[in-house]
């Protein structure tokens, strides 16, 4: 995919991205694993308990996926957003501008930075649910590769994001406004078939819903959606997103002058 | 003799309507140190933000060696180095990391840029802070840090907007002869800056930028030939009792307070002559100075000539 010094430049902007997460550890993978380590005793246990069975599933089985999800999803859009923002901030993204790389070398490297926080935070959390639930994996292929993809698909959003934030409330507007509401209206605390039928077609509107549910067919087997479909919409979104992208930094939208 | 840089009818106009550059060519010669003058917002650090590709021109040709910027960018991008006025790295990265990380943007193995770091911050007497946040260093070191980052992976053009602003007299020198140093081992600079003396010490070629224009560009030497006076302050051992008022043809001398007098000379009168004037009166000088640096006064003449400010 890149020549030598494309590839150098490709792992230094990886390697200086996962420097920063790591070394803020305590902003970046702690929080995460306190907050859905909460969702797991509260309402996995103690509300859980008291709801019995959901999709067939105890309630912690049923919400352990989503929670997966939604940390990988917050996760790996805010790192990129924050990231790349800041450097902007800082103008510190002029380094990355005057040096003879590709944009989508750039693009490349911030993605993969963001699906690293995504996925290690994920990591993090799947390992906690252990305490919690007996999880199998029902379909290897689809857990990872839909996990694989959602990272991608929201380290691209964070990207763009970035890419039109001009101050630090632009960076949080998004994740309060529209991803958080997104991911708790997207199936993680419950099946679709528990709504009445106009709720339940708002809800099959809401991408997020489909990610979550095809990681809870991959962990369970069960879901309330075609699964074809939603790596066909993952698809779709990955290469509406990364054109989008490409074309932001083509323009030089936010970055240059 | 090879042109390291060339622009032809460079425009820029923001979407402010502020138009930066009207039509700007120039040549910079390889190996040559050259200094791009002007007041603020002259339109330099357009300039420069168009060379190093962080400010999209409006028109006109720029080429890096011969080569068109738009059609060898990866090429012209290695040919290039750039320390921009504004410091512009990541504040929590350490001193090496900044360093070795932008030689890995431009794509040298971790190895060779671990080198490269250690001998442009040793250098730039900067190794010992390598593992030390870049936030904490003094306002030179950073811009120290800025040159080393800039040079780590060994551009044949270095650009400098302004490298020494805020820096102390002593850094600056050790500065100046560590920018000699690169161009005579074959680095082509081309400086900005405001402190004029710093130019008149460093380049061999000068242009002089004025809203969004070029208004002088010549080699330092002819600039400076074109000065037909000097003016020194001169200072006496005692006060001045009496009025020192004399004016001859190339030679005027003047009591500005008690213990100083201005001399003006002209028409190939040396300094001699007015201490040997007031040797005469009795007064007897135990120090001089020039009122003014040399090119400082050229360059306001030609800010005012062009209608800028300068006064």
């Amino acid at each position: 995919m890149f020549s030598d010094h494309r590839l150098v430049a490709f792992e230094t902007i990886v390697i200086k991205e996962v420097r920063r997460f790591t070394r803020i550890w305590l902003q970046t993978l702690f929080p995460p694993v306190i907050t859905i380590s909460l969702y797991f005793v509260i309402f996995g246990n103690l509300v859980g308990g008291r709801i019995g069975e959901m999709g067939g599933y105890r309630y912690m089985e049923f919400i352990v996926p989503g929670l997966i999800m939604m940390a990988v999803i917050q996760n790996s859009y805010s790192n990129v957003v924050s990231s790349f923002f800041s450097q902007k901030f800082q103008r510190s993204v002029e380094e990355l501008l005057v040096a003879p790389i590709p944009n989508y070398v750039i693009l490349s490297g911030y993605i993969a930075g963001g699906m690293a926080r995504g996925l290690c935070v994920g990591l993090i959390v799947t390992l906690m649910s252990l305490f919690f639930a007996d999880l199998g994996i029902h379909s290897p292929l689809i857990t990872v590769s839909v996990v694989l993809l959602t990272s991608l698909v929201f380290s691209l959003g964070g990207f763009i994001n970035a890419v039109f934030a001009n101050n630090f409330d632009d960076i949080s507007i998004i994740p309060t406004f529209v991803l958080t509401p997104l991911i708790y209206l997207g199936g993680v605390f419950y099946s679709i078939e528990l709504l009445p039928p106009f709720w339940r077609v708002v809800s099959q509107l809401n991408p997020i819903f489909y990610m979550v549910n095809t990681f809870r067919y991959g962990i369970l087997g069960t879901s309330d959606i075609d699964v074809a479909w939603a790596f066909t919409m993952l698809l779709l979104f990955i290469i509406l997103l990364y054109g989008c992208c490409i074309w932001l930094l083509r323009k030089g939208t936010g970055v240059r002058s | 003799m090879t042109v390291a840089i060339s622009v032809s009818n460079l425009q820029k106009s923001y979407a402010s309507g502020t138009i930066a550059l009207k039509g700007i060519s120039l040549e910079v010669e390889q190996g040559d140190f050259f200094a791009l003058l002007g007041p603020n917002g002259a339109g330099k650090s357009t300039f420069i933000g168009i060379v190093s590709t962080l400010v999209t021109r409006s028109g006109g040709k720029v080429r890096v060696f011969g080569r068109d910027v738009d059609t060898h960018v990866y090429q012209t991008k290695i040919d290039l180095g750039v320390v921009p006025q504004e410091i512009n790295f990541s504040q929590f990265e350490k001193v090496g990391d900044v360093v070795r990380t932008q030689a890995g943007y431009y794509g040298l193995p971790r190895k060779l840029a671990a080198e490269r770091s250690e001998k442009y911050l040793r250098q730039l007497g900067l190794w010992e802070k390598r593992n030390d946040r870049s936030r904490s260093l003094s306002g030179g070191m950073k811009r120290r840090m800025m040159i080393a980052r800039a040079l780590v992976h060994e551009p044949r053009l270095l650009i400098l907007d302004e490298p020494t602003a805020g820096v102390d007299i002593e850094l600056r020198r050790s500065m100046w002869d560590f920018l000699l140093e690169i161009n005579r081992a074959g680095t082509t600079i081309i400086l900005t800056t405001h402190y004029l003396e710093e130019a008149e010490q460093l380049c061999r070629n000068i242009a002089i930028i004025d809203e969004g224009r070029i208004i002088e560009n010549t080699s330092m030497k002819k600039l400076l030939l074109e000065l037909d006076s000097h003016a020194f302050i001169l200072d006496s051992d005692a006060t001045l009792e009496d009025e020192v008022d004399i004016d001859e043809p190339g030679l005027s001398l003047r009591k500005i307070d008690s213990h100083s007098i201005e001399a003006v000379l002209s028409g190939g009168r040396d300094i001699n002559s007015a201490i040997a004037a007031l040797d005469r009166l009795g007064v007897r000088i135990i120090s001089m100075r020039n009122k003014a640096n040399r090119l400082e006064q050229l360059f306001l003449s030609r800010l005012r000539g062009n209608g800028g400010e300068g006064n």
